[in-house]
């Protein structure tokens, strides 16, 4: 039972006491193993002691004791010492456990966000640096996630906080004129990290398959501490629907199932009705943004009962929305095909010739894939196997290869 | 926090050579972050100097042959990488070249105590 509080604890409180530690010491390594410590400590006194009324305060005090001890030992000036000892808390609401409230400084994970998301960081430092500080992994289980060597993995982690410090990127918020460009930049790590999640094969690979739920977990602390960006809701929203139908994507033996033949009574109905909740209420401030659209996307497929009673044409109209704000090719691919369900397979193809004789998804492996569809939708079979057969040798998993090769016998039957 | 600003261009670059900077070390001379700096001949007026076994080796020409080169550098002293971002993303060649902030390798910081 100690051992499931202090998981528990780990998962809800190790972004606050790091990114609250490197607050006060400024030294993102010395935060990472003093919150590591901390953890340590609750393991061996929760059992005696009983669990803190605020597990997260008394983390945070703890770490900061090993802090200064830290410092202490390693003879650091002594203004820096009464810096950290000082740590200065807010005074928070009255609360009788006579722990000073670490929550009432409610943003140093916000300030954590930002600046491992800063965009002079590399993508996939970011991404590294989100997942060890924010969620805590462990540097195994990032590069186990990311397939490299933990060594290169380590490295990595190693140089981005070395830019940190010596370029000198702030630890903060960024003021509000540079939200505007800094916000997506986070949005897009968090999103990236739940499609690292969520396109991993079933069960093949857990520490894969948890990012997607390390992701959700972000995105709605990101959420809470930003309430006026609509697009952290709408990215919260995308997130959650993509996940209630997660469960009917996949067949037993890890088949891809698409959409029109996935068993709709396996969608998770409270997170569609959660997600659909918070999207209303983004989408309320008219505010739009591509994170909200496409879950309103998501949205249309995720009410529709039965696939037939899928609202293409409202989905062909978001998808126009979309591209006018993000005109990416795969967005144009996308669209094409939901014109294509909208108005019958002819329309779509005639989009989809046309990017394709454009060159501008020749390295997109779902190109081949969306052609074949529309095809076969067509009536013009042959075409399509030819199609399919080109998609086969790029699909990136063993899934998406079985269900292109099922669609090639059901045709050439 | 001191950066030096590295401005780089390519060839196409050399027509900006005598542009000036439209006010630009004005405004954060005014300001109090620019600590210095100077255009740059060409890399064809090089000298790139090596000692080796205590032979002086000279070659003509820049030390790289990449297609972007140094043309131009400044010495900024200001609050952080944004504010070092922001004062990059005013100066005239980076709507041209690109500009690279380099953060200076100082010393650990005195100790006050």
């Amino acid at each position: 039972v100690i051992e499931e509080a202090v998981a528990a604890a780990f998962r809800d409180e190790w972004g606050q006491v790091v990114a609250t530690l490197i607050r006060v010491t400024g030294d993102w390594d010395l935060a990472e193993e003093c919150a590591q410590d901390a953890f340590a400590t609750a393991l061996e006194r929760w059992p005696r002691d009983g669990i803190p009324d605020r597990p997260g305060a008394w983390l945070t005090t703890t770490a900061r004791h090993r802090a200064i001890d830290r410092l202490r030992r390693e003879a650091v000036g002594a203004t820096k010492l009464k810096e950290v000892a000082a740590m200065t808390y807010e005074p928070g609401p009255a609360d009788d456990s006579g722990v000073p409230d670490d929550d009432a400084v409610p943003d140093d994970r916000l300030r954590l966000m930002f600046t491992c998301c800063h965009p002079a960081l590399a993508p996939e430092a970011r991404v590294a640096l989100t997942l060890r500080t924010l969620a805590g992994l462990t540097t195994a289980e990032i590069a186990s996630a990311f397939l490299v060597s933990e060594q290169t993995m380590a490295r990595r982690l190693g140089r981005a906080k070395q830019k940190i410090r010596n370029a000198a990127i702030p630890y903060r918020v960024p003021p509000a004129h540079l939200l505007p460009e800094r916000t997506p930049a986070v949005l897009a790590v968090l999103y990236l990290l739940f499609n690292e999640g969520y396109s991993a094969s079933a069960g093949a690979d857990l520490v894969r398959r948890n990012l997607s739920a390390e992701a959700i977990r972000l995105a709605r602390v990101l959420a809470t501490l930003m309430p006026d960006e609509p697009e952290a809701f709408g990215l919260l929203a995308l997130m959650l629907l993509h996940e209630a139908r997660s469960d009917g994507r996949l067949t037993t033996s890890g088949e891809l199932v698409p959409l029109e033949e996935q068993d709709r009574s396996r969608w998770d109905r409270v997170r569609i009705a959660e997600a659909e909740a918070l999207l209303e209420g983004a989408l309320r401030r008219r505010e739009p943004g591509p994170y909200q659209i496409q879950a309103a996307i998501a949205a249309c497929h995720a009410v529709a009962e039965r696939a037939g009673d899928t609202d293409w044409a409202q989905i062909a109209g978001l998808y126009d929305q979309l591209y006018r704000i993000a005109p990416t090719p795969v967005v144009a691919l996308n669209r094409a095909v939901a014109i294509g369900m909208a108005e019958g397979p002819e329309a779509g193809l005639l989009l989809v010739e046309d990017l394709a004789a454009s060159g501008a998804l020749a390295d997109y492996h779902l190109l081949a894939a969306t052609r074949a569809d529309l095809l076969r939708r067509a009536g013009r079979h042959s075409e399509a196997v030819t199609a399919y057969r080109e998609a086969l040798g790029q699909a990136g998993t063993d899934g998406e290869r079985s269900f292109l090769e099922r669609r090639i016998r059901e045709i050439s039957a | 926090v001191k950066y030096l600003l590295l401005i780089c261009g390519d060839e196409s670059a050399a027509v900006h050579a005598n542009d000036g900077c439209e006010g630009w070390s004005e405004e954060m001379t005014s300001r109090g972050v620019l600590e210095g700096g100077a255009g740059l001949a060409p890399p064809s007026d090089a000298t790139a100097v090596r000692v080796r076994d205590h032979q002086v080796l000279l070659t003509d020409g820049p030390f790289a042959e990449t297609k972007e080169q140094v043309g131009g550098f400044c010495m900024i002293d200001c609050e952080d990488l944004d504010e070092a971002i922001e004062i990059a993303s005013k100066h005239p060649a980076a709507r041209y070249g690109t500009i690279e902030i380099r953060p200076l390798l100082l010393g650990p910081p005195p100790d006050l105590s």
